[in-house]
């Protein structure tokens, strides 16, 4: 994969940064939560979900709590499906216990135009009522295209629409690291 | 995937797309907004030239579910008794905007014929053609099967499944012959043989005419309808000996192993094809079949009518 890569791709986060990151957003969402009692996390497929995973244990660490994890489909819920072939369906799973009168923590890797998390929020007002719904993501991207903020953020990342960033988790890609590719500004 | 005609269309890749879509869909059944977006604004016509209860409903409910607005057309009651030809049933329901059609005939071929004259621009989904096939049966067959023998995900490898009964005026075990083999299980037929189709032998499937014989071993056992409508000539005897010899009952159900289940695609004959005890024990599962069948039918319809429309740019 290397060999055919564009060579104008820089490495913007490391293995460690994610760590810090990671704990950062944790220790923010149980700050403002006043613990982790009513937290629930909600990962949009696929590497949110690995991230909501990290979220949890490092709010077990820092609480002793267990935060119920779930994931997200929201393809059934964009706004772009008709304009590519039909897509598969990832899994959703709803913790047990369910999201209502709880907070939801809606997880994503990137956050760029806001038009995911449009969708995760029509996604889960059919799922349930949660007393309340925040975001957190690894990049800010910018390039907003919706009224729509994170509450937590790992990296603002300032991009040209002309520039891909690409998020990679151990558990999906084997390695960790966020790197921006394409044309520089 | 632009019409769903026949299970033979779907390669093991598109099948296997088709079942883990439904078990995601099945998902919203225990929502409490049973309910999605996807299909806001597209039209589904439900085209039935024949009676049929749960596979219009089940259509019905699933385009419901993906939020499409459902006309349901019967040809009883509808101009179709005054003499219509296929043709311009068809071309009306497109002057009228149809995204999909999902057809039942009794002509067997009649999907196909609507799907490739021309007359339609929208996806055609086969619900029945005649004594042809019924692919949807077929996918909700092999989605039960998978959820009871196989976890619920990945193929039927190695699945070993008896389909028993009036082969020839059903399309459900043509559809069910073919989707299972493309799936990895190994069928065989069972009838009298007076019931088994002309050219059976070409079929990708072992057959038989002893039922004892064929149970030891299956995992799964399934009972067709007798269907008397259609049959214009005494295929058997009587209704006593087809049951003495073709039905399942306990004493047959004890000759399976454990594990194998009964499945029919309803409406079912008790006492006749099936007694009333195995048809109200746990190993039939006639009832997740119809439940079943929902989950399959959005999955279909998302897949058809979901994304882009082929061709369009």
């Amino acid at each position: 994969m290397d060999s055919d890569a564009p060579a104008r791709a820089h490495v913007v986060l490391d293995d460690a940064d994610i760590g810090r990151a990671v704990r950062r957003i944790a220790h923010e969402i149980v700050e403002k939560a006043r613990g982790a009692d009513s937290l629930v996390l909600l990962g949009i497929p696929t590497r949110g979900v690995a991230l909501a995973e990290r979220i949890a244990r490092a709010v077990a660490d820092i609480e002793g709590t267990d935060v119920p994890v779930g994931a997200l489909d929201i393809t059934l819920y964009r706004d772009d499906l008709r304009l590519r072939p039909a897509r598969a369906l990832e899994e959703t799973t709803i913790p047990p216990a369910g999201i209502d009168e709880r907070t939801v923590v809606l997880v994503d890797d990137v956050l760029f135009s806001g038009r995911s998390v449009r969708a995760a929020l029509d996604a889960l007002s059919d799922v349930g009522r949660p007393a309340a719904v925040r975001l957190a993501v690894l990049v800010d991207r910018g390039h907003r295209e919706l009224p729509i903020r994170a509450d937590y953020v790992g990296k603002n990342l300032p991009t040209s629409l002309a520039e891909d960033v690409r998020v990679e988790l151990t558990e999906v890609d084997g390695v960790d690291r966020v790197s921006i590719w394409g044309e520089p500004r | 995937m632009r019409h769903l005609l026949s299970a033979a269309d779907l390669s093991l890749d598109d099948a296997l797309l088709v079942l883990d879509t439904a078990t995601e869909l099945a998902t919203v059944t225990d929502r409490s907004v049973k309910k999605l977006p996807t299909l806001r604004g597209r039209t589904v016509v439900n085209l039935f030239f024949e009676d049929s209860t749960r596979t219009r409903i089940s259509f019905e409910v699933a385009a419901k579910r993906l939020s499409a607005d459902v006309i349901n057309f019967a040809a009883k009651g509808s101009s179709v008794s005054k003499g219509e030809s296929l043709k311009d049933t068809a071309l009306t329901l497109e002057a009228m905007g149809a995204d999909a059609v999902v057809v039942r005939h009794h002509a067997s071929g009649a999907p196909h014929r609507l799907a490739t004259a021309g007359w339609i621009g929208g996806s055609v989904v086969n619900a029945g053609d005649g004594t042809h096939e019924h692919p949807t049966q077929a996918l909700l067959d092999a989605y039960t099967l998978r959820r009871h023998l196989r976890g619920g995900s990945g193929d039927l490898a190695g699945l070993r499944v008896a389909i028993v009964g009036d082969i020839l005026h059903s399309r459900v075990a043509r559809s069910n012959v073919l989707l299972l083999r493309t799936l990895g299980a190994e069928v065989t037929l069972v009838a009298p043989p007076t019931l088994m189709p002309f050219g059976v032998e070409t079929w990708p499937c072992a057959t038989g005419f002893d039922l004892d014989d064929a149970l030891d071993g299956l995992d799964a056992v399934m009972m067709l309808r007798v269907q008397a409508e259609r049959m214009h000539a005494a295929y058997f005897p009587s209704t006593a000996e087809y049951s003495r010899r073709y039905g399942i009952d306990a004493r047959r159900l004890a000759l399976m192993p454990e594990h194998a289940i009964v499945l029919h695609p309803g409406p079912m004959n008790r006492g006749m094809e099936i007694s009333a005890d195995v048809a109200d024990s746990e190993r039939a599962v006639m009832v997740e079949q119809v439940a079943n069948g929902v989950s399959v039918r959005m999955a279909v319809l998302y897949l058809l009518l979901g994304g882009q429309k082929e061709g369009s740019p």
